[in-house]
């Protein structure tokens, strides 16, 4: 039996580092080429000695698809094309293309350059790698060779998010990446046709959460950072570079605009800025309202939002800045953080997670005193404040896919296992369908049964329409009679005399005899006179022929009464058909067997 | 067969030749059109290939046919039809078909027979389906022949078995617009084999149509949905059997079927509320609306937004839904981690109850308690669940428009929802396009009858006030005008950010007032205990008295005064200069200070016997003064007298007092005095004697005179137009008066005028005035005995004979001796009045821009009783230079806050050639008037159709009426520099 093997080699039962493994009707696909955060060793990149032990992989895959370009999912890119050696192609989508070698560089520039390691990927491994890249429309087909083709969907998420359907003959497998379900302030949701994929690989990373609605939480960050300024105090909003900073911004950006406050917003510099430009050019990408007003006005061409300057962070009144990195724990955001924490007006927004030992997370746990290098204390007597922008889906978001996809199988990745486990059940129990959640390194073979497909000649398809009955219909088998041919690596589905004719075969007639013993006092004419009335009375509708011979033929089917000389009331009746008319002999005979009406 | 359309033809050929010989030549030009059908056929014996025929075809189906030279054309189509082997031209042939039997006044049944032989001998699937669509047409046009029906609903059922998707599509929706399902009547006298051949068919249509519910074509499938909706809409009974196909079509994989499907499932619901549908996989079971409403709300989480909307917005009208559904909609169970969280809103409830308010969150104050049962758990809901949640979450704005208008009609509906579903309108305040923020607003203050706002919503409400968007302010401040709040901090938080509100965005001044009048008068109760803080009176020391001019102190004491309305010991609160000011606000701004009982108060003694005589029923007095008023005027016989005259000037006087104190009555006493005044002046006119004058020595008199008929004529035109509720015999009673005041200028013109041709053109202008006066007012004529039409009426056959002369002499003992018409009064009269907002015409500042450039100058304005004010109302500028520009404002610029006000917010584009200096132009609104469009004639168009041969000059009067102040605006054109 055909199947199709899931293998995650990363973001199994585990987030980050995501890296799965497709071998579908004899194609091996690569989803995403991502790092591990946690780990500094060799954990950090998925283990790829699992496809070949030496030498490159372009022999063993036939291509590799990127979701959208955060690290855990395209950060160990450049090390597997250039240092490992693959050269197929590798597909992501147009923003992600242009994002993608941005952030591989800050990483790159992180790891070697203030971390001092050696052994890394180099800047022109990053250009090479991307000049691999073939980029992807949304809803484009691309064929990747005669067989496979692969084609993006929506994903939100981030700018350039998709999920990818990848597809050999009839049997299909749907890569979701990272997604969201419900709408924010820049991207749209998910969104994905009835393609009725064979598996669906799923991210689950919000298994277990169902969250609330999206504009609690911005009302409040709102109303937050708007009381903050109209007393006259600062507000710091440390983020990571991409993705919910632009979120924010549009969200201030608007509001600012819609109260008409004054109080200037900076943001922090760097590959922001590099990024924002992206932004403003793929704006098919976004959500609706951005994508209707560009033309009067680009969204991302801030009017209240300007580039910060260190010196800034000491000019009196009150100001928002926003200063990577997210979790205070290094940085210039750290560095405004220190200014800024001594009076009680000011306030500090967190957005995200925050790692433990960080100083965002010792803050968010209500921690007043903080002591910094140098023996130093810092008293934290600005407002603390966490609001959650997440753009993954919750539950819910999860099992509204399924249900607009319609997989047969569902396979979940990116999240916890225990997690995982009560959506796994969830979803078995709901859908009914069978959900995996292999680890890393675990394969999971999923049967499949594809359809054949067979060409049929036009003539046999007239004549079975000829014979009348109900249109085809689509949902509902239909049986027909005919002749499959496999020749030459095809399928054909002709008429038996076409076939006949074709292979230079005889036609070989095959006819049933059967005998049916009866009692009847009659004699034989007689008896074969009342069989003759008695079908006639049954088979209303076929034609039935009393021929002077001694037979009654109905259609082709032949029927004789003999009779012995010492038993003159036990007749046998002759019956006798040909192989089309199966159905109607066997009926005769049971109908005959169970004697004539008296 | 082609010889004989031939022959029909040249037949109608000769027929025409006939028929001009016989008319006058003038209409020969007409009747020689039906040539049409003969050139056709001529273009398409000539046409070689099928292209050409083409665009033969093509070309003629630019122009329209006559109706009675559409058979030949029909026929020679036919003609060519079976002679064509191309099947694009036939398919063309078969279209104009059914275009050409849309024609007005042609017989359509006649081609039936025809069309449906073509459809016998058709092979061409696409032709087939174009035939079909013919026939429908053919079809609809024949509501009543059920024979021809018959027939082709037959042909519908033969074609359905049709391979081609197009073909079943139009026999379905054949079936849908035409299938009956209730035997008609007439066919009863029939035999019994056709009656039971009729019900087999009738019986069959449903069922037929519903088997195409599962056809393999996503397009028939829609259609065969589609068709049914139609029997429905035509009234036909539908059976609750296909409730489940359709239910089923509902998961269909086309967007399309999925939305026909929305809708079907709607109609079902609506047709059989209250049976009982099982609920699958369990043995119990629910009505059938709960059951389709769960259905429904399951489909606004629809993959395409086209269906999310629609079952969005079908969801607003489920009004018999059970409120434990209903209910659900709103519900979403929060989960994190496995443990169950509250929602937001719970949380603020929460809050709110437990008397701590605004407190800053820590993290993880929204942290999960308890722990979810897991299998307890249901991630899809069945039902339901949520849809709302969904819906307002929406990525396209349209479902979230849709959802909205939807929570706001099932609100209307169920008090216990509205109160649910409050904090979901209140969170789409926040949203990030102004429609849907627009929308809730307005949603709420419709529901907002049935709730009241808590502390913590008020608060987000009142953020929104900060808005730079004008509309979305003033929507809240309607909104604020109807809300009920439950407590004294409300109201305080809600002055406090309104107080904000005007200090940021002045131009709020009157929408803030306003809403703190209702707001006032709402909550006397909550309103009293904070009296004194809001006045910073003090108990022993006296404040320093509040600047009387500053709008937040107006604001302030409006809310107050208000809320002391209705509670009596109130006043006892105020301190000196308060009252002081509640006497002038009282007088300035009369439309936002109720009138108050101030107890104990000698300063307020006078108004308050002033009070006691005007008192609660002040309206009603009025009523009656106005009326005796009246009656007293009418008592007068002769206008001449001078106590007469002086009596019509004291009761215009008081009339117009009345006017300014009774803003009810404002209308009707306005009416009055303008009517009466056009009285006076037509009396003092005619007392100057000219005519008994030399010519040369009345010239001097001439033209006071003449000032004097012009200005009533004015006056006439303001009474017909500006003033809404008006009935015929009060614009009779005009126009009578009109009729008077031109007698009185043709007088003045054959007096001062010599040359008889002038006059005569006068004259017989000023008879055909008489004659549409009479056909006009036809009915109203009783009341007019002694009156100036009556008399000259009578006359009329002397005078349409008479010379200019003696017809000049004739009016003038006419007019002498008529009696003046008194006035009756309509129910309720309103004048059209318009204000303009802004500019304020205050400001010293010029507005400079560079010559031969434009400016836009933003104008706002409220009109009120305008009727149309789209087409009529227009904004007139008037340059020191005496240019005057008159434009006309884009319909959208005029906005409807509430019934009979109107808003128009408008741009003008200003230009002008350099000035040495800045000066002043004027701008105001005018009301355009035109007699052809007054209801007058509108309400008749009877009358119109029977007598649009005559000259009507009557009823093309166009001009212009003042309908604002003007306003002066300082304007600085420099010269451009080079």
């Amino acid at each position: 039996m055909p199947d199709i093997k899931v293998t995650p080699l990363g973001a199994g039962q585990d987030v980050g580092r995501s890296c799965i493994l497709v071998s579908i009707g004899g194609k091996n696909i690569m989803l995403d080429c991502g790092m591990h955060m946690g780990f500094n060793d060799d954990r950090r990149f998925p283990d790829f000695s699992y496809i070949t032990q030496n030498g490159r992989l372009t022999e063993f895959l036939d291509c590799v698809i990127i979701s959208h370009f955060h690290l855990d999912h395209c950060g160990a890119l450049p090390y597997m094309s250039e240092m490992v050696g693959y050269d197929g192609p590798i597909y992501m989508t147009h923003p992600t293309k242009a994002i993608c070698p941005i952030l591989l560089e800050d990483f790159r520039k992180i790891t070697v350059d203030k971390k001092g390691e050696t052994n890394f990927f180099t800047s022109q491994m990053i250009k090479d790698c991307m000049k691999k890249v073939v980029p992807l429309n949304l809803h484009q087909t691309v064929q990747v060779d005669d067989e496979l083709e692969i084609k993006a969907y929506y994903a939100g998420h981030v700018l350039g998010a998709a999920m990818v359907q990848i597809k050999v003959g009839s049997e299909s497998v749907v890569y979701t990446g990272d997604y969201n379900m419900t709408p924010d302030r820049h991207l749209g949701a998910a969104w994905i046709d009835k393609c009725r994929p064979d598996i669906l690989i799923s991210e689950s990373t919000y298994a277990t959460t169902i969250r609330d609605s999206k504009r609690c939480r911005e009302r409040d960050f709102l109303k937050k950072v708007h009381e903050t300024v109209e007393r006259g105090g600062k507000v710091l909003i440390p983020v990571f570079a991409l993705g919910r900073a632009q979120e924010l911004c549009i969200l201030l950006e608007t509001f600012w605009e819609r109260m008409n406050l004054k109080a200037p917003i900076y943001f922090s510099t760097g590959l922001t800025e590099k990024a924002n430009h992206y932004y403003k050019l793929f704006i098919t990408w976004t959500n609706q309202k951005i994508r209707k007003t560009f033309v009067q006005r680009n969204m991302f061409e801030f009017k209240h939002i300007k580039a910060f300057d260190r010196s800034y962070a000491d000019n009196p009144g009150p100001m928002v800045v926003f200063a990577t990195p997210g979790m205070l724990h290094a940085g210039q955001s750290l560095q405004i953080f220190k200014k800024w924490a001594g009076n009680e007006k000011n306030m500090v927004i967190m957005p995200g997670y925050c790692v433990q030992g960080t100083v965002g997370h010792k803050i968010l746990n209500g921690q007043k005193k903080l002591e910094m290098e140098g023996r130093a204390t810092l008293d934290v007597k600005l407002q603390v404040e966490y609001m959650s922008f997440s753009a993954h889906a919750d539950a819910k978001g999860i099992m509204q896919l399924i249900r607009m996809a319609e997989p047969r199988n569902m396979l979940l990745v990116h999240g916890e296992a225990k997690k995982m486990e009560f959506l796994k059940d969830k979803i078995e129990q709901e859908f009914s369908i069978s959900c995996f959640m292999p680890a890393n390194g675990e394969t999971t073979t999923i049967v499949t049964n594809p359809s054949v497909p067979v060409d049929i000649s036009l003539n046999l398809l007239k004549r079975e329409m000829a014979l009348g009955g109900p249109l085809p219909d689509a949902k509902k088998p239909r049986t027909m009679h005919g002749t499959l041919i496999m020749k030459d690596n095809s399928l054909r589905l002709v008429s038996p005399e076409q076939a006949l004719k074709e292979l230079g075969l005889n036609e070989h007639q095959l006819r049933f005899t059967c005998r049916v013993q009866l009692h009847d006092p009659h004699s034989d004419t007689d008896t074969l006179s009342r069989i003759y009335t008695h079908l006639k009375s049954v088979l209303k509708s076929y034609s039935i022929q009393h021929v002077p011979d001694g037979t009654v033929i109905v259609e082709s089917i032949v029927i004789k009464v003999t009779s012995s000389a010492e038993e003159p009331n036990l007749k046998v009746i002759l019956l006798s058909w040909s192989y089309q008319d199966e159905e109607l002999g066997s009926f005769l005979s049971t109908l005959l067997k169970k004697g004539l009406p008296s | 067969m082609a010889a004989h359309l031939k022959k029909r033809v040249y037949e109608e050929f000769s027929k025409v030749s006939q028929v001009t010989l016989e008319e006058v030549p003038s209409k020969k030009l007409r009747l020689t059109k039906p040539s049409k059908s003969a050139a056709l056929h001529i273009d398409l014996c000539k046409a070689t290939n099928p292209t050409d025929a083409l665009q033969y075809l093509l070309s003629f189906a630019r122009k329209p046919v006559e109706a009675e030279s559409v058979e030949g054309v029909v026929r020679i189509l036919l003609e060519h039809y079976y002679k064509e082997s191309d099947n694009s031209v036939r398919l063309k042939i078969a279209s104009l078909l059914g275009l050409l039997s849309k024609t007005q006044g042609f017989a359509s049944d006649c081609i039936v027979d025809d069309a449906i032989n073509t459809l016998n001998t058709e092979k061409s699937h696409q032709v087939l389906a174009q035939l079909l669509d013919t026939l429908l047409i053919i079809g609809t046009q024949l509501p009543d022949k059920t024979a021809v029906i018959q027939r082709l609903i037959d042909v519908a059922c033969k074609h359905l078995s049709s391979t081609y998707f197009g073909v079943r599509n139009k026999c379905l929706q054949l079936l849908g617009c035409l299938g009956t399902v209730d035997k008609p009547l007439s066919k009863e006298t029939d035999t019994g084999a056709g009656a039971g051949a009729q019900t087999s068919a009738v019986r069959d249509v449903l069922s037929l149509i519903s088997d195409y519910f599962q056809d393999q074509d996503p397009r028939v499938r829609t259609a065969a949905i589609k068709a049914m909706l139609q029997l429905h809409e035509r009234g036909m009974k539908i059976q609750q059997t296909i409730y489940n196909q359709a239910c089923k079509l509902l998961s269909d994989d086309y967007e399309q079927v999925r939305s026909a499907a929305v809708q079907m499932v709607w109609v079902l619901s609506q047709l059989y509320p209250e049976s009982i549908v099982p609920i699958p996989s369990s043995n119990e079971e629910i009505r059938l609306v709960d059951d389709s409403f769960g259905k429904i709300c399951h489909m606004v989480s629809d993959g395409s937004w086209v269906v999310r909307v629609q079952a969005a917005k079908l969801l607003g009208s489920m009004h018999q839904v059970s409120p434990h559904f209903l209910e659900q909609t709103l519900d979403k169970k929060l989960m994190s981690d496995l443990r169950r969280k509250r929602t937001a809103h719970e949380r603020a409830k929460e809050l709110y109850a437990s008397g701590e308010f605004s407190s800053g969150r820590r993290w993880a104050d929204d942290a999960p308690k308890e722990k979810v049962d897991t299998s307890g758990v249901n991630l899809i809901d069945s039902g339901a669940c949520g849809a709302f949640v969904h819906g307002l979450e929406d990525e396209m704005y349209e479902v979230r428009i849709a959802a909205v208008e939807a929570l706001c009609s099932l609100a209307q509906s169920s008090r216990s929802f509205a109160e649910k579903c409050l904090d979901f309108l209140v969170d789409m305040f926040n949203d990030e396009i102004e429609e849907v923020r627009l929308q809730s607003i307005h949603v709420l203050r419709q529901i907002s009858t049935h709730i009241t706002l808590r502390e913590d919503q008020l608060d987000t409400v009142l953020a929104v006030l900060e808005d730079s968007s004008r509309d979305i302010r003033e929507a809240l401040h309607e909104l604020l005008c109807y809300t009920n709040v439950s407590t004294k901090e409300c109201i305080q938080l809600a002055l406090l950010e309104l107080l904000k509100n005007l200090s940021k965005y002045p131009t709020d001044r009157n929408s803030v007032w306003k809403c703190l009048k209702f707001l006032g008068a709402r909550h006397p109760t909550l309103v009293l205990p904070i009296v004194p803080e809001l006045l910073s009176t003090h108990p022993y020391f006296d404040t320093p008295e509040p600047d009387m001019d500053d709008p937040a102190y107006i604001a302030v004491l409006v809310l107050v005064f208000n809320a002391a309305q209705s509670c009596p010991t109130m006043p006892a609160l105020f301190s000196d200069h308060t009252f002081r000011h509640y006497a002038y606000l009282r007088d300035s701004l009369s439309h936002l200070v109720p009138h108050l009982r101030l107890p104990g108060r000698k300063q307020t003694a006078s108004s308050g016997v002033e009070a006691s005589g005007v008192g609660s029923g002040s309206l009603e007095s009025a009523k009656n003064f106005l009326q005796d008023s009246l009656v007293r005027v009418s008592a007068l016989q002769n206008l001449e007298t001078p106590g007469a005259q002086d009596l019509l000037e004291f009761t215009i006087r008081d009339l117009l007092r009345l006017g300014e104190l009774q803003t009810e009555l404002a209308g009707s006493a306005d009416f009055c005095a303008t009517y009466l005044r056009c009285q006076l002046l037509l009396t003092k006119a005619l007392q100057e004697k000219l005519w008994t004058m030399a010519v040369p020595l009345c010239l001097k008199q001439n033209a006071k005179v003449s000032t004097a008929t012009r200005q009533i004529l004015d006056e006439t035109y303001k009474l017909e137009f500006l003033y809404s509720g008006l009935e015929t015999q009060q614009i009779a009673t005009i126009h009578n008066v009109r009729l008077q005041a031109k007698a009185l200028q043709l007088i003045l013109t054959a007096r001062s005028k010599r040359g008889v041709d002038r006059v005569l053109g006068v004259c017989e202008k000023f008879l055909q005035d008489v004659e549409s006066f009479q056909r006009l007012f036809m009915t109203e004529l009783p009341h007019f005995q002694d009156s100036f039409v009556e008399k000259l009426l009578e006359l009329m056959p002397r005078l349409t004979a008479c010379k200019p002369l003696d017809l000049v002499k004739i009016l003038q003992t006419t007019l002498r001796q008529s009696r003046c018409i008194h006035l009756k009064l309509p129910e309720q009269i309103h004048r059209a009045s318009a204000t303009i907002i802004e500019p304020t015409g205050e400001s010293d500042n010029p507005l400079r821009f560079t010559s031969g450039l434009v400016v836009a100058l933003d104008i706002d304005a409220t009109l009120e009783h305008v009727q149309d004010p789209q087409t009529t109302v227009k904004v007139q500028v008037l340059y020191p230079d005496g240019q005057s520009h008159i434009i006309h404002p884009k319909p959208g610029d005029f906005r409807t806050p509430g019934p009979g006000r109107v808003r128009l917010i408008t741009q003008v584009y200003l230009s002008h050639s350099a000035w040495t200096e800045p000066c002043q132009i004027e701008v105001r609104l005018l009301l355009a008037y035109s007699s052809s469009s007054s209801k007058l004639s509108s309400s008749k168009p009877a009358w119109n159709e029977s007598m649009d041969g005559l000259p009507t000059s009557e009823s093309s009067i166009e001009g212009t009426i003042h309908l604002s102040k003007p306003v002066k605006v300082f304007i600085m054109p420099k010269p451009a520099r080079r």
